[in-house]
C-alpha cells in the first residue's frame, strides 16, 4: 500500500470518527450504568432485591416512551456489570461506567459495604448515588461527607430499637415474658444491629438469657438453636443474613423452639421464605416491611411478577424501585442530564413513589419500615419511623 | 450427648462433601477446584426434580449421580487427559489441573447463574424432628448421615475388597508401577475421576434437603472439602471420614460450649495442627 493511500484511509477514518462522535453528542437515550453482585456471597440477595426492580423500572420507563428531559422524550439504556461482591471490582466498574461508557447516571450498588466503597468515586465523578440496600448508622456521616449521596433504607439503630419496641408491645399485651435470646452473624450489618439492639432490649426491661455470634457463612446452626433453647427464652432474635435466616428458622422448627416472638434478619421478607416455610412462617417477625395493602403496592407486586418472572421482597425491593422513580423525577424536573442540577433537585425535592412520598432531610430518608411480620402469606410492616399502614404485632403460636 | 450427636451428624455431611474430592485427587491426581460447583449443580438437580417433577431427592439421586458420572468422565477425557499426557511429573500435573479446574469453576458457576439466577434456593424435605436420646434432630440430616455411612462403606468395600478397587488404589500409590502390572492407568484414572464426581453429586443431592444454596456457593464447599481431604491424608477414604468426624464434633463442641463465633477458628486450628505434626495427613504415607 502506498503512503498516500494510508493517509487517505487515515483521513477517512478521522471523518467517520467525528461523524459518530457527532451523533453520540446529540444522543436520544439516557445511559444508566449499574454495578452490583451477580456472583459472590451477596448475589443471592441482589437477585431478589436489586436487579429485578431495576429491570422493571427500565421496562416501565421505556414502555411509556422514556424520561422527559426538557422537550425531549429519552429512552433508557441499561449497562450492567457484575461486581462479584468485591469492593475492588465495584470500584473498577464504577470507574469504567464513568470514564469509558460515559454513563449519564449510575445506579448505586447493592450492599452497605459496596455502597461505602464506591461512594468516593460517585463523588469524584459527580454522580448522584441513591443508596438503597445500605443500612448503617453512618448514613448521616456519609451524607455529610459526600453531598451527592442519598440514603433511603434507614439506620441500624432504628432497626434494632424497633425490634425492642415491638417486643415491648408484645410483653405489655401479656403475649411474651421478658427473657430474650439474641444471636447475630459476625459481619458488619449483624454486628451493628446487635450492638444497638442489646442495650435497647435491656433498657426496655428485657433479660438477655443467651447472647452469641456466629461466623458469616455458617450453615450448621443446630448448636446455636439448641443452646438458645436451653436458655428457655420467651423471644428469639437473630440479626442474620439470608442463608442463616433460612437455617435458623429450619432448626428452630425442628428443635421445637416455641417462643412468642421469633425474629430473623435479612431475607425474612423474601418470597422464598414463605415459599419454603409455608404456614410455619405465620407470625415470624423480620427486618423491614411494607404496607402491602395499598392499591399501588398490590399493582406493583403483580407487575413485578409478570415482567421479571420473580416475586419482589417485602422490604427493599419496593424501596429500590422507588429510588429509581426518585431519580427519574429529579431528571425530569431538572430538565437536563446535568448531574449537578439533578443532585440539586434530589436535595430539595419531594417525590411520588409507589410507597408514597419520599423526601431527603440532609440527604437521608427519615421514614422507613423497620420490622415486619408474616400474616396470611404476606409480610406486613408492624413498625416504622413514621410511615402509615403499620399493623399491630401478634404473638407467634408454634410452628 | 446432644453435642456429640449434632457433631456426628455434621461430620456425615462433611464426609459426603469430601469423599468425591479425595478420590479425584488421590487417584486421578486432579485437584478439582470445581468440586463445590459439581455439588451445587447436584443441589439444583435435586431441587429441580423435587419442585418440577415431584420426585423425592433420595430417589432423584438415581438420576443425578449417574449423570454426574458421565459428565465427569467427559470432562476428564476431553479437558484433563491432555494435561495428564503432557505433564512430565506429578507437580506439574497438579499445578496444571488446579488452573484448569479453576477455569471450570467459573464456567460451571456461569452456567448455573444463567440457568437459575443468583437467588437462594431451598425446599422442605423431611424437615421434621427425629428424636435421638430424647433430643430432636432434623430427620433430613439423619437421613443424609445414614446415606453418608452407606456411601462411605460401599466405597471402602469397593476400594479394599474388589479387584478393580485394588487396581484403583494401586494407581493412587504409583501410576508407573501400576502400569507395569497390566493395569490400564488411563482408564482407572478416568473411572476414579468420574466416580468422584458422582459421589460429589450424591452429596449435593442429600445436602440440598437441609442447606440453603445459590449458584455462587460452591467455593465454600470446595474449601471445606480441601481441608478435610488434606487433613485425612490425600486419597484415603478412611482418613477423609475420620477427619470429617473430628471436624464435625470439634466444631459442634466449640459452638456449644465456648462460642459459635469460634467454629472457623477451631477448624483452622485443627488444620494447622495436622499440618504441623502430620503434614501427610492422618492416614497419609510419608513421601519417599
Amino acid at each position: 500500500m502506498k503512503r498516500r493511500d494510508i493517509l487517505k484511509i487515515g483521513a477517512a477514518a478521522l471523518v467517520a470518527g467525528s461523524l459518530t462522535a457527532g451523533t453520540a453528542a446529540a444522543q436520544d437515550t439516557i445511559k444508566i450504568g449499574a454495578s452490583a453482585p451477580k456472583t459472590g456471597p451477596l448475589a443471592g440477595g441482589a437477585a431478589v432485591t436489586h436487579w429485578p426492580a431495576l429491570q422493571l423500572w427500565v421496562h416501565n420507563v421505556n414502555e411509556k416512551g422514556g424520561i422527559k428531559v426538557g422537550d425531549k422524550q429519552m429512552k433508557v439504556e441499561l449497562i450492567e456489570y457484575d461486581d462479584r461482591t468485591s469492593g475492588e471490582e465495584a470500584v473498577k466498574n464504577i470507574q469504567r461506567l464513568a470514564t469509558v461508557d460515559k454513563a449519564d447516571f449510575i445506579v448505586a450498588p447493592y450492599g452497605t459495604g459496596l455502597n461505602l466503597a464506591t461512594a468516593p468515586l460517585f463523588a469524584k465523578y459527580g454522580y448522584p448515588q441513591i443508596a438503597v440496600t445500605a443500612v448503617s448508622d453512618k448514613v448521616d456521616e456519609s451524607a455529610a461527607r459526600w453531598p451527592n449521596s442519598f440514603w433511603t433504607l434507614g439506620t441500624s439503630t432504628a432497626f434494632a430499637e424497633s425490634v425492642a419496641d415491638v417486643l415491648t408491645t408484645l410483653k405489655d399485651a401479656g403475649a411474651i415474658g421478658n427473657k430474650v435470646a439474641v444471636v447475630n452473624v459476625a459481619d458488619a450489618f449483624g454486628i451493628e444491629l446487635a450492638n444497638a439492639g442489646k442495650p435497647a432490649l435491656e433498657k426496655a426491661g428485657f433479660e438477655i438469657v443467651y447472647d452469641s455470634s456466629y461466623p458469616l457463612g455458617t450453615q450448621d446452626l443446630a448448636p446455636v438453636i439448641s443452646e438458645a433453647k436451653n436458655a428457655d427464652p420467651d423471644a428469639f432474635i437473630a440479626f442474620s443474613y439470608p442463608p442463616d435466616t433460612f437455617g435458623l428458622t429450619d432448626q428452630a422448627k425442628i428443635a421445637g423452639l416455641d417462643v412468642g416472638a421469633f425474629y430473623v434478619g435479612v431475607a425474612t421478607a423474601f418470597p422464598a421464605y414463605v415459599g419454603k416455610f409455608g404456614a410455619s412462617a405465620e407470625g415470624v417477625l423480620g427486618a423491614g416491611g411494607v404496607n402491602p395493602d395499598t392499591e399501588a403496592m398490590q399493582a406493583w407486586y403483580k407487575q413485578h411478577q409478570e415482567v421479571t418472572g420473580v416475586g419482589a421482597d417485602y422490604w427493599a425491593s419496593p424501596v429500590m424501585y422507588s429510588s429509581l422513580q426518585v431519580l427519574e423525577q429529579a431528571i425530569e424536573r431538572a430538565g437536563t442530564l446535568d448531574k449537578a442540577k439533578v443532585i440539586e433537585q434530589l436535595t430539595n425535592g419531594s417525590f411520588d413513589t409507589i410507597m408514597g412520598g419520599m423526601t431527603f432531610d440532609g440527604n437521608v430518608n427519615r421514614t422507613f419500615w423497620t420490622v415486619g411480620q408474616w400474616k396470611d402469606g404476606q409480610f406486613h410492616g408492624v413498625a416504622s419511623t413514621g410511615l402509615d399502614g403499620a399493623v399491630a404485632p401478634v404473638a407467634k403460636t408454634g410452628w | 450427648m446432644e453435642i456429640v450427636v449434632t457433631g456426628v451428624l455434621l461430620s456425615g455431611t462433611y464426609a459426603l462433601i469430601a469423599l468425591g474430592l479425595t478420590l479425584q485427587y488421590g487417584v486421578a491426581r486432579i485437584m478439582n477446584l470445581a468440586t463445590g460447583e459439581t455439588l451445587v449443580a447436584a443441589c439444583f438437580g435435586a431441587f429441580w426434580f423435587f419442585s418440577v417433577l415431584h420426585i423425592n431427592p433420595i430417589a432423584s439421586l438415581g438420576f443425578v449421580a449417574p449423570a454426574a458420572f458421565v459428565i465427569n468422565w467427559f470432562v476428564y477425557a476431553l479437558l484433563l487427559r491432555p494435561l495428564v499426557t503432557r505433564a512430565s511429573n506429578r507437580g506439574q500435573l497438579e499445578v496444571d489441573s488446579i488452573l484448569a479446574t479453576f477455569g471450570l469453576m467459573f464456567l460451571f458457576q456461569g452456567l448455573m447463574l444463567l440457568g437459575f439466577g443468583g437467588e437462594y434456593f431451598s425446599y422442605a424435605f423431611l424437615a421434621e424432628p427425629f428424636d435421638i436420646f430424647g433430643s430432636p434432630f432434623g430427620l433430613n440430616r439423619v437421613v443424609a448421615f445414614l446415606a453418608a455411612v452407606i456411601i462411605a462403606g460401599a466405597l471402602y468395600l469397593f476400594l479394599y475388597h474388589t479387584r478393580y478397587g485394588t487396581a484403583v488404589r494401586a494407581v493412587a500409590v504409583d501410576p508407573v508401577s501400576a502400569g507395569l502390572v497390566a493395569i490400564d492407568v488411563a482408564r482407572a484414572s478416568a473411572f476414579a475421576f468420574a466416580l468422584g464426581g458422582a459421589l460429589t453429586a450424591a452429596a449435593g443431592g442429600l445436602l440440598s434437603t437441609f442447606y440453603t444454596f445459590n449458584a455462587s456457593m460452591g467455593v465454600v464447599f470446595t474449601m471445606k472439602a480441601l481441608i478435610i481431604v488434606i487433613m485425612g491424608g490425600v486419597g484415603d477414604v478412611r482418613g477423609a471420614v475420620l477427619a470429617a468426624l473430628i471436624l464435625g464434633v470439634a466444631e459442634t463442641t466449640v459452638a456449644s460450649l465456648i462460642d459459635p463465633g469460634l467454629t472457623l477458628a477451631a477448624t483452622y486450628f485443627l488444620f494447622v495442627l495436622t499440618l504441623l505434626f502430620r503434614p501427610q495427613g492422618i492416614f497419609g504415607r510419608k513421601q519417599a
